[in-house]
């Protein structure tokens, strides 16, 4: 048998059918719902009178547009489009007859969060969701990637994906990170080096010593931002951490199941002598806690840099560049950490699991934010926000001057109540850093939950290491 | 869906690079549980003021091109999320065309499920393309899908690739789930074996 990826090792366990021109059918395990994406997708099922073929292996939660505070429960809340979508996924979870986790259930959440914690998420899967930072998933050594409304359609329809195999392609990060270097700027650092363009074409695999040692929820942050790095989707081979994470889970196999899983598990990974269209590899020694400047993701730089000159780069990124300074209302030259912040936001699918809360809270613990400073924790959960209740670090946020929220995608993209101001300047753990992602004039400065933390205590950008 | 076959039409200049998703079709109005409408926040943020006035120096606010079918843009177009609004919103605006030298792969996947032919080129022939856009509504391009070719407005034609079978349901309209329907058979047996050898899915 030829060598396989790990990659070419899910397609092949997943392939439903293959034309003579190439396309194929992917059989899809799992398929992740929430309401913004999804509303017209049912619509068309309805109009054609078609079912949800795999209903038990569809999944629906609501958490874009949900307000995170206390009392949400009340529509009124609500701004009424947000109501409306909301409102259309309840009836469409309840009609169709698909899992679902509404706003009141304490497992609601990020779906990206909801998946792997309900044990949904399991290696050697395919998983697609109306989102494009399914590739979260990955983590898990899942194929996980985002599709776009039709799609849903599609896969609500006949538990398949249309699709054409990507190239493989290998970042190994070696060796070990320095202390205050984490998961988010890994991520942050690869995309940094090949460009958001960069993994267009590609399903990514991470791996290296850095990449083993992080934890399963480390290897999520990883993976979640591999879409920004232009990839379909992230991998990461699964192991013992893993298979540690999934085990007990509520929808994780038990028993006989189990043990069958995970001697097919076990042999889910890139066989030596596989083939890789190209090949990245970064020292973990290399790699020091990033920020972004500009308003694309490849935008990265150490803390200690200075924001560049739009002359320094070549082609259309002169123009970008120039653009994104502008907007960002930065000087070149200028040291990143005397950049003078608003508002702190700790969250998203990126970065709002239970390992992310502890990492800023060890730098909050005993301090408090700046004054002035606008800083809230959404937790990427009702389940990971009980746990940090349970743990003390909601105190820790809490007596440091943080706002304590209810689970949701909330500042991330801003759908819900929870935006910026024009002009107003954020640290913040989520993925993207696009012109008004985060509300409309609003400025993005992508970085790790510790550098977070450390930004909300000085009010400015800082570098977490001078407070460990 | 709606065919696409031949497009002669005005193409619009947008050399940035990196036009992702949230330009294209801001946040606030992926609270539609329609397809249709969202033609008039194309670009939004870009081609309207705070107020809400127009930005004249917005492309699709000049004169020249405000009826223009094709768009040549920047590398890595549709960068970002996975909002088929965004398709929507270019489509519902009357553009059936883009053409750039590289594309985010859900955006590119998205433009086929609504009658968008999204075109990869060499930089040369972009910016041969992007000067031919920048003359405005005289120079009218014609964009050919059966015969693969785009015909500048000096006459100078170039050829693109694009996969046979999307080209397939372009030109004729065809709905995807009504085609992988047709494969329920392999489907089905697909399903029985993974039954078998991963039950636990």
């Amino acid at each position: 048998m030829s060598p396989k990826t790990l990659y070419d090792k899910i397609w092949d366990a997943h392939l439903a059918h293959e034309a003579e021109d190439g396309t194929c059918l992917l059989y899809i395990d799992r398929h992740l719902v929430h309401e913004v994406t999804s509303p017209q997708a049912f619509e068309g099922l309805r109009m054609a009178g078609r079912k949800v073929r795999a209903p038990d292996k569809t999944i629906a939660v609501p958490d874009h547009n949900v307000p995170t505070t206390e009392g949400r429960e009340d529509p009124a809340q609500m701004t009424e489009e947000s109501r409306i979508q909301v409102q259309a996924l309840d009836k469409n979870a309840r009609d169709f007859g698909i899992h679902y986790y509404p706003v009141s259930d304490i497992r609601q959440g990020i779906v990206h969060i909801v998946g792997p914690e309900q044990g949904w998420t399991l290696p050697g899967m395919t998983v697609v969701c109306g989102d494009s930072h399914t590739a979260t998933h990955g983590a898990f050594g899942a194929l996980a990637h985002g599709i776009g409304t039709s799609e849903v359609e599609h896969v609500l329809a006949t538990q398949t994906l249309i699709q054409k195999k990507s190239k493989n392609m290998k970042v190994e990060i070696t060796g070990k990170l320095n202390p205050g270097v984490t998961a988010k700027d890994i991520t942050l650092a690869v995309i940094g080096k090949t460009g958001t363009a960069g993994g267009t074409g590609y399903v990514i695999e991470y791996c290296g010593e850095a990449i083993r040692d992080l934890s399963m929820e480390g290897r999520m942050t990883v993976c979640n931002m591999a879409i920004e790095g232009g990839a379909r989707a992230g991998l990461i081979a699964p192991d013992e951490k893993t298979f540690a994470y999934v085990q007990g889970r509520p929808h994780a196999p038990k028993g006989a199941q189990w043990e069958a899983a995970l001697n097919w598990w076990k042999t889910l990974y890139s066989d030596d002598d596989a083939h890789w269209d190209k090949v990245v590899t970064i020292k973990g020694e290399d790699i020091a806690p990033v920020v972004t400047w500009g308003t694309s993701p490849e935008d990265v730089l150490p803390i200690t840099a200075t924001v560049p000159n739009p002359e320094d780069f070549t082609g259309g990124k002169v123009e970008a560049a120039r653009r994104s300074i502008e907007y960002m209302g930065l000087t070149p030259g200028q040291k990143l950490s005397d950049i003078e912040i608003d508002t702190v936001f700790i969250g998203s699918c990126t970065n709002g699991r239970i390992e992310d809360l502890r990492a800023a809270a060890a730098i909050l613990k005993g301090k408090k934010i700046k004054d002035g400073i606008r800083a809230m924790v959404v937790p990427g959960s009702g389940l990971v926000r009980a746990q940090a209740e349970e743990e003390g670090i909601a105190d820790i946020f809490k007596e440091a001057g943080f706002e304590w929220r209810l689970a949701g995608c909330s500042m991330c993209l801003a759908m819900n109540p929870d935006q910026l101001a024009p002009g107003e300047r954020c640290a913040a753990t989520s993925n993207r850093n696009f012109e008004g992602r985060q509300g409309r004039g609003g400025r993005t400065h992508l970085l790790s939950p510790a550098m977070a933390a450390a930004a909300a205590i000085t009010g400015k950008l800082t570098d977490v290491r001078e407070m460990m | 869906m709606d065919k696409f076959e031949k497009l002669q039409g005005i193409a619009a200049p947008m050399p940035l690079i990196n036009i992702d998703t949230d330009m294209i079709i801001p946040k606030v109005f992926l609270k539609t549980i329609k397809r249709s409408g969202l033609g008039v926040n194309l670009f939004d943020e870009m081609r309207y003021n705070a107020d809400g006035s127009e930005n004249p120096d917005f492309v699709l606010n000049k004169p020249q091109y405000r009826d223009a079918e094709i768009l040549v843009a920047g590398d890595n177009f549709g960068c970002g999320s996975s909002r088929e609004h965004a398709p929507w919103a270019i489509k519902d605006f009357g553009i059936k065309c883009v053409i750039s030298t590289s594309f985010a792969d859900i955006f590119f996947n998205n433009c086929f499920k609504n009658g968008i032919l999204p075109i990869v080129l060499p930089q040369e022939q972009v910016d041969l393309l992007m000067k031919d856009a920048e003359k405005g509504a005289n120079a009218r391009m014609i964009v050919d899908l059966e015969a693969q070719e785009i015909t500048t407005s000096d006459g100078e034609v170039i050829p693109f690739e694009v996969d046979a079978f999307k080209k397939h349901c372009l030109l004729n309209g065809l709905d995807d789930i009504g085609l992988t329907m047709e494969k329920a058979t392999a489907i089905d047996a697909f399903e029985a074996q993974a039954a078998q050898s991963r039950p636990w899915v």
